[in-house]
């Protein structure tokens, strides 16, 4: 048993067999819809828990990433009638050679600076989204033409269900080897300590950049999927707020934890629907159950129930 | 820690109840959906909407609710979130099983609702502002607020009245700004107007005297026009003053509430802008048609609220009343119906102006729904 779970592909699969009862269980295309959504915020969660949660470097910038991924679907085919699907790779490109670019100049900073330094980066791509009207439509948003494949109209809430469910167990198959690797090794090392690991003889500064660029992608392949999904995109996706929204997953569901990701995600995604018939108090509510989660369970909520199950076993 | 899970248990099972209790009472009511921007940046449209709705809901079921049914509103706040508009649009028609629409408080918020209502075939009426919503014209989707492009439409028209034919324009960046300058590049060719000098401002900008210099240099100057939202038109206003431009100054519907003429101070004499009527009901003559509703809707929203009254409130009111018209016409609770009927309305009088309904025409309204306003002694004065 124990040795089941500390298999690598365990994580993916009990990702994939929650995507696979979950589609029993939900009864109409609102819950369907519901789960799409949790699954695209999780595959960004895992990106930016790659890099927080192993190479213990914050990014308060990531809905950056996930508004290009979001913005390529939606121009690049209404400009240049590029495939959806090719958009999508372009997005993920783009993105992955703008981090590679700014990563190393902003990984140099420590702590409170790089956190500001990435603040300031996804402002400023929010910035040009909302302002370069002409290409993006402005703080209004504009239409993403719905993907064909073979043929086939791609719409409706299951066939994205199942989509957007496959991509999250494809990104936590490759996060999980990722981790596994002697690049996750290298990274849990410089999350340790910086010193340390260079005397180790790890380079720390390609390693972070990598791990930054990995999580842009991931980044950029949600917002790409939410932009298909929704078949519109407004520049909120890539505010601030939402770089929030997407830290306070990764560190609610715990850091450093692939599940984790998973379950931050859905909170953050779900409790929001249960509490909307308190009307007034919907707000306070999500706070106060949100400090009490951090408050109970420290170290996020995967992690701390984990530990939790194996003392009690012992 | 066991007590902390019997707390979130607790809490989920009274979520739960809570749910089931909102489904329980089914059956012999119409339910009524909104999606509005009741928290957030957006929520001075929001608020005045959710209350406008719940409060005129309660008043028709207290008289007797629409077919002999009573009606049951289900209001979201999406925060002005588009994201999260489309999830509540999908929970009110998969979940709540609405039969009709009214809010989307923002244009972005409507547009990605649209799908969701054109795919399930249920009435939208969208309490937001631009164009793009009813034009092209989609099957399900209607609006009530006035576009911006008629906004633009009303103040050349009384340039022209004036003989004004060189103007200058200044306008903001931020979402209204834009889309109205868009709007009036677009159609001031019509009216014979030559726009002589074109600037821009930032939503935070704090001085906007070196455009308006520009603007006072350019040749043949006769008016100004500012398209513009929130506290950078007042800014424009004082700066207007100050450099001494002695031609009439033209702001837009953006502006038309109370704060302005307060943010602006003296230097809002003088000044133009096209408003609802709303804003001068008392001040409207006995013989006008649309006086006793506009005056019905500020009385019952003050009263109810002690809020002063807001024109997006004024939409949420057009939107329900169009709706609940077209329910006792169509006597029926089928989308479709009621969808066709929405379509047929005709000569109702609501806070926007008369809106004649067609098959190309989802909005309604004509260039009578503005009111030309002239600021004057600190109050809105009418221009006609």
């Amino acid at each position: 048993m124990q040795a089941l779970f500390s298999h690598r592909l365990a994580v993916p699969l009990v990702i994939a067999a929650l995507v696979v009862a979950l589609s029993f269980a939900l009864p109409s295309s609102f819950y369907l819809r519901v789960a799409a959504l949790v699954w695209i915020s999780a595959i960004a969660v895992i990106g930016l828990n790659l890099l927080m949660g192993y190479a213990g470097q914050v990014s308060l910038g990531h809905a950056g990433f996930f508004g290009l991924g979001a913005y390529a679907v939606a121009v690049l085919p209404a400009q240049f009638s590029l495939h959806p699907l090719l958009a999508a790779l372009a997005g993920a490109l783009v993105c992955g050679l703008i981090a590679f670019a700014v990563g190393r100049p902003i990984l140099k900073l420590k702590g409170h600076y790089l956190a500001v330094a990435t603040l300031g980066f996804g402002i400023l791509i929010a910035m040009a989204i909302s302002n370069e009207s002409w290409l993006t439509g402005g703080p209004d948003g504009m239409p993403v033409s719905r993907m064909t494949l073979f043929g086939w109209r791609v719409r409706g809430a299951e066939t994205w269900y199942w989509i957007t469910g496959g991509l999250l167990v494809v990104g936590a198959w490759i996060a999980v080897n990722l981790v596994a690797s002697p690049t996750g090794r290298a990274l849990r090392a410089l999350h340790d300590s910086e010193v340390a690991a260079r005397v180790a003889g790890i380079d720390v500064a390609r390693y972070k950049v990598r791990v930054f660029v990995i999580s842009a992608v991931y980044a950029s392949v949600a917002g790409s999927a939410l932009a298909l999904v929704n078949g519109f995109v407004t520049p909120e996706t890539a505010n601030f707020l939402h770089s929030i929204e997407l830290v306070t997953m990764v560190v609610v569901g715990g850091m450093g934890s692939i599940l984790g990701s998973v379950a931050g995600a859905a909170i953050l995604v779900v409790l929001p629907q249960l509490l909307t018939t308190f009307h007034e108090y919907e707000h306070m509510l999500l706070g106060l159950m949100m400090m009490v989660i951090m408050i109970v369970l420290r170290s996020g909520i995967v992690p701390s129930l984990a530990a939790l199950f194996q003392r009690r076993r012992k | 820690m066991t007590n902390l899970k019997t707390c979130l248990g607790g809490a989920a099972l009274l979520a739960g109840a809570a749910m089931f209790a909102g489904t329980a009472t089914a059956a012999e009511t119409i339910k009524i959906g909104a999606s509005l921007a009741v928290t957030g940046p957006a929520s001075f449209l929001g608020d005045p909407e959710a209350k406008t709705l719940e409060l005129y809901v309660d008043k028709i079921n207290k008289d007797g609710g629409v077919n002999g049914k009573q009606l049951e509103l289900i209001v979201y706040d999406d925060g002005g979130n588009a994201n999260n508009a489309r999830t509540f649009a999908t929970r009110l028609v998969e979940d709540d099983g609405i039969v009709a629409m009214v809010g989307g408080s923002t244009t972005g918020a409507t547009m990605a609702m649209v799908p969701v209502f054109e795919d399930a075939g249920i009435p939208f009426i969208s309490l937001a502002g631009a164009v793009v919503i009813i034009d092209p014209v989609k099957e399900f989707t209607f609006k009530t607020p006035h576009t911006d492009r008629m906004a633009c439409e009303k103040i050349f028209t009384d340039m022209k009245a004036r003989g004004i034919a060189k103007i200058g324009m200044i306008s903001g960046t931020g979402g209204f700004g834009k889309s109205m300058r868009d709007q009036c590049l677009d159609v001031v060719g019509s009216y014979g107007i030559e726009i002589v000098a074109d600037e821009t401002y930032g939503p935070k900008d704090s001085d906007m005297t070196p455009q308006l210099t520009n603007i006072k240099s350019a040749e043949g100057l006769q008016a100004v026009i500012n398209p513009g939202f929130g506290q950078g038109p007042a800014i424009v206003t004082r700066n207007y003053r100050q450099l001494g431009i002695d031609v009439p100054l033209y702001q837009s519907h953006g502006v038309a509430s109370k704060s302005f003429i307060d943010l602006a101070g003296d230097a809002a004499e003088g000044v133009r802008l096209p408003a609802s009527a709303l804003l001068v009901a008392e001040k409207l003559p006995d013989s006008d048609p649309q006086k006793a509703v506009v005056l019905g809707y500020k009385t019952a929203y003050e009263e109810a609220t002690g809020q002063p009254v807001s024109t997006f409130g004024g939409h949420a009111y057009d939107g329900l009343m169009i709706l609940v018209e077209a329910m006792k016409r169509a006597g029926s609770e089928d989308p479709a119906a009621i969808r066709d009927e929405i379509e047929k309305t005709s000569g109702f009088m609501g806070t926007a102006g008369v809106v004649n309904m067609s098959a190309d025409d989802h909005l309604g309204l004509d260039l009578s729904a503005f009111r030309m306003l002239e600021i004057k002694d600190g109050d809105w004065a009418l221009v006609e």
